[in-house]
């Protein structure tokens, strides 16, 4: 049995030894070196270039310019929702830190050393940073044009738009919301922000493009959409698809930074016009520049009734996209279309904003948007139960979605396990004695220092629609491959897939091989992303190894003369049921099957998602959502009131994950998710003067390390298994992601009764919400802004 | 302007001729072909390129390579020898103390060095001395155990020899 067992990752031996295939390690013999000359202005025209100077440096090949790229028959631009990104600046910069110019050198010294002398002369143009001063209808515009892509189901629909810088404005409209204000009993609304982020995973985007002899281009990237780099880079190249190859080895991390095209449309296209192989491989300040955290602004109003229920939400969320959209469209709509909480709300109006600026652009973080939502709408669940003198817990679990309730998008719910997931966080967090004594003891004082707990519950739908395809091959040995392009980046996908096939073909895993991206050989995967890939990728190896199982059967069934369903897999033997004696081996099945001992027998499947559309102008659908996946956050913190320091003493986990394939793998996504989230609620932020992000350094920008763990902590896993998952399995990669930001700042609130509503929560921000508070309750102004309608 | 460099790289007598910029890291990694130590923050911060020299830590990213004749060079190619894995490599493989494995070789070099100053560290003193290593998965929780289990498995090694 494969299946629910902690396996250790299959390359385990070669992580501990330094051996593990990194694009970063590799070279092809003649390869040049990339280095990138970016922009230093915010927002202006090129005025001119000089590269002579540049040029003239011993063991610099070319220098390539976005003016150059004219001379050749390509697509100058990409993008997973807009092609609005091009693979250099054609005439105008849109950031600080836009790609302007490539020097290709004989070493990365030499092209390093050569981008400091290129001249680049700007018009500068007036920029906008301010993602609220960006809607406006003065702004200046970002993007003059935008275009639609096109290359995914769920963003054909975005049209083209000029004269704005909001690129996708999705809109969900559910039940009445007027009628549902005018049922409340009190209305609250509040503001919350988050700030951009960085992913920062260990591994920068590294890539080599080589042309073959058969004048195909080849790539190795540190990329977590091999199949997208496929099709992109085709299209910019015009090439067809099978003449671009995308290999992906093992990742050192990805948490969505990696994803659709980052640096390869530009080292393709750089291989191509020198006709020798390069590598570009990324600065860490350069990833800084190459892809954020979506920071947002997010207005949300909420009626409750003296009983206890909501009954109606309006959300307003402000996505800060920079400025190009990467895939903020798809974040603006999926996962904005969760804003209003995993609750059950009759009356929901949400407006959700993609919007440029001249930031650096934003896209996928592990979470896709709902850490952002989950935030302001599980603290003021928080907000709302204080001011009304109810248990936070039994607040949230008076609306929270169960079995066959209705989403505010329309959908029922089906096998989420929120009810679950509540209850271990009262019983893991003791919840219910510690609000019972918050007054006399719970909150408990040590010197300047005081603790309290805190909680917070997200849900998140699967990226739908969308498409995993696999093949598995038995050999005449019994051995198998199984052919998938989900990229390993860390979260032991080549593990888990292979138990998969193991699992369904009656194996030991060790019998099984995940062969690695290489879209010549492993079919079409839409991303390695979303928390997708055990769902869909797994699905679809399960069913291709069920192929594989069905052809050793058919044969199988003429030999015993008995029906194949009366037969069983097991130990690389095909029984028959009710009569065990009778076996054949897999070996001699196949030998069988060809009259010797070789051949191999092949299954394949492609798993395709259902979905229906969600209407433009309500956001309903009944199907918008292949899977939904809950997860939750307990926390004691201990803050210290003279500096405004938060050290988190205990932090639990909660993840319903369908079915847990590998458990250990699946607690280890879920604190590596929760430690990551430690680093965004407490502090990680990228911070700008007038464009510049002037953070972008290791040095600067800090991420949690071992002083930063919670003293103990804990992850539980759920199983509400469901039925269309491989054995039941969602997916985990995400899922304690959602609600450590709002468990922290509602603890927070415990502690001091002080409310913050900025992201992320310094010292010194802590420390100024303590001081407002005190000028506050001496003039007896408290919390969020709360209309109390009269008795009714 | 090349220097000639003596030096012992993981057990054998090597020797290179460098530049007067050129790192540690990129001269293991372009000469030598060690792809273990990688450069990730290039500041010296994150512990992703530790190499030891001569029985100390270094950030192979800011250590020049000119500076390491007559020094002993310890990679994370040099840990595994004939009997085997060493007990640190030992102990982060039954302890799963990785993720993607882009920090594991500077992680399990700094850990080495943590326990022959330390034998038997506490939990806050795992946690002080690997500070500079970081581990964007986050596996730091079984990094922990491993580092535990290590202490136990050289100190039984070391009682073993004594024996």
């Amino acid at each position: 049995m494969a299946l629910g067992q902690s396996i250790s990752r299959v390359e385990s031996k070669s992580k501990v030894t330094g051996q593990t295939d990194y694009v970063m390690n590799m070279t092809v013999p003649g390869m040049l070196h990339v280095k990138i000359l970016r922009s230093t202005v915010p927002h202006g025209i090129i005025k001119s270039i000089d590269k002579s100077d540049a040029e003239e440096i011993p063991g610099v090949v070319k220098v390539v310019t976005g003016e150059d790229l004219k001379d050749f028959d390509i697509n100058y631009y990409y993008g997973p929702a807009f092609r609005d990104q091009p693979v250099l600046a054609m005439d105008k910069v849109r950031y600080v830190g836009d790609p302007v110019a490539a020097v290709i050198a004989e070493s990365v010294e030499i092209a390093a050393e050569a981008v400091n002398y290129i001249d680049v002369e700007y018009e500068e143009m007036e920029p906008v940073f301010d993602v609220l001063d960006s809607m406006k209808e003065d702004a200046p515009i970002v993007h003059d044009k935008v275009r639609p892509a096109g290359s995914f189901a769920d963003l054909k629909s975005l049209l083209p738009q000029s004269g704005s810088n909001v690129c996708l404005h999705y809109k969900l409209r559910h039940g009445d919301i007027d009628k549902g204000f005018e049922e409340a009993d009190h209305i609250f609304e509040d503001t919350f922000t988050t700030p951009a982020a960085v992913h920062l995973p260990m591994e920068q985007h590294v890539a080599i493009a080589q042309i073959d002899s058969e004048e195909r281009m080849n790539l190795w990237t540190a990329n977590q959409s091999p199949s997208f780099v496929r099709s992109e880079v085709a299209h910019v190249l015009k090439y067809p698809e099978n003449k671009v190859r995308v290999k992906v080895p093992y990742l050192g991390g990805g948490f969505g930074t990696k994803l659709y095209v980052k640096i390869e449309a530009l080292t393709a296209v750089l291989a191509l016009i020198v006709k020798q192989p390069v590598k570009l491989a990324l600065t860490m300040e350069e990833v800084f520049l190459t892809l954020t955290k979506h920071a947002t602004v997010f207005t949300m109003k909420t009626g409750v009734t003296n009983d206890g229920k909501i009954v109606a939400r309006k959300c307003n969320v402000v996505w800060d996209t920079g400025s190009y959209a990467d895939i903020g469209p798809r974040i603006t709509q999926k996962s904005g279309f969760t804003a209003a909480g995993p609750y059950d709300i009759p009356n929901v109006h949400i407006d959700s904003y993609c919007v440029y600026t001249n930031n650096a652009p934003a896209g996928a973080f592990r979470g896709f948007g709902v850490p952002q939502l989950v935030w302001a709408y599980e603290s003021q669940m928080d907000i709302i139960a204080s001011k009304m003198g109810w248990d936070p817990l039994e607040f949230r679990k008076a609306q929270v979605l169960t079995e066959g309730k209705e989403h505010a998008t329309g959908q029922i719910i089906h096998s989420v396990g929120l009810d679950k997931v509540l209850d271990k966080l009262d019983t893991s967090l003791e919840w219910k004695d510690y609000h019972t004594n918050r007054t006399n003891g719970s909150v408990t004082q040590e010197g300047r220092k005081i603790r309290a707990k805190g909680m917070a519950i997200g849900l998140k739908a699967v990226l739908t629609p969308s498409i995993s395809g696999a093949i598995v091959t038995m050999f005449a040995d019994g051995s198998v491959s199984v052919y998938s392009s989900t990229v390993d980046m860390g979260q032991g996908s080549d593990t888990i897939l292979g138990q998969i096939a193991a699992e369904e073909l009656g194996l030991p895993r060790e019998k099984v091989r995940v062969v690695h991206p290489d879209t010549d050989v492993t079919p079409y995967d839409t991303i390695t992303a979303a928390s997708r890939s055990t769902f869909y990728m797994g699905n679809a190896i399960q069913k291709a190894a069920e192929d594989v199982k069905n052809q050793l059967f058919e044969f199988a069934s003429e030999h015993f003369q008995v029906n194949s369903d009366a037969l069983t897999l097991q130990d690389e033997q095909v029984y028959v049921i009710d009569d065990p004696a009778k076996s054949i081996t897999i070996k001699d099945i196949i030998k069988g099957i060809y009259k010797m001992p070789a051949g191999s027998i092949i299954g394949k499947y492609v798993f395709e998602s259902h979905y229906e559309s969600p209407d433009p102008e309500t956001g309903q659908s009944k199907d918008i959502a292949i899977f939904w996946f809950p997860g939750g956050t307990g926390v004691e913190i201990e803050v210290d009131i003279d500096t405004g320091k938060i050290d988190i003493v205990n932090m639990v986990s909660v993840g319903d994950v369908g079915k847990a394939i590998n458990p250990f793998n699946v607690h280890q996504q879920l604190y590596g998710a929760a430690v990551m989230q430690i680093g965004q609620a407490l502090f990680e932020e990228c911070k700008y003067d007038h464009g510049q992000m002037i953070n972008s350094s290791m040095s600067d920008y800090k991420v949690p390390s071992f002083k930063d763990l919670p003293d103990h902590s804990d992850t539980i896993i759920v199983e509400e298994p469901h039925p269309e998952g491989p054995f039941g399995a969602k997916g985990v990669g995400e899922t304690a992601s959602f609600g450590v930001q709002p468990a922290i700042a509602n603890a927070l609130y415990n502690a001091l009764g002080v409310r913050i509503k900025d992201m992320p929560f310094t010292p010194e921000r802590v420390l100024r919400a303590i001081k407002e508070s005190e000028k506050e309750q001496e003039s007896s102004l408290v919390g969020s802004t709360v209309e109390i309608k009269g008795e009714k | 302007m090349k220097k000639q460099v003596n030096f012992i790289l993981n057990g054998k007598s090597v020797s290179a001729e460098v530049a007067p910029h050129e790192t540690l890291l990129d001269l293991l990694r372009n000469d030598f072909g060690l792809g273990g130590a990688k450069e990730t923050c290039g500041l010296g911060l994150c512990g992703v390129c530790t190499i030891i020299v001569s029985g100390v830590p270094v950030s192979g990213c800011l250590h020049f390579a000119s500076s390491i004749d007559g020094e002993e060079i310890l990679t994370i190619e040099g840990m595994e020898t004939e009997e085997g894995l060493h007990p640190v490599q030992e102990a982060f493989l039954n302890n799963k103390a990785f993720q993607c494995g882009y920090c594991t070789p500077g992680m399990i070099l700094m850990a080495k060095k943590l326990l022959e100053e330390n034998a038997n560290p506490s939990v806050e003193e795992i946690k002080d001395y690997m500070a500079g290593n970081i581990c964007r998965c986050a596996s730091y929780g079984q990094i922990i155990e491993a580092i535990n289990e290590a202490s136990k498995l050289l100190q039984q090694e070391k009682a073993g020899l004594n024996a």
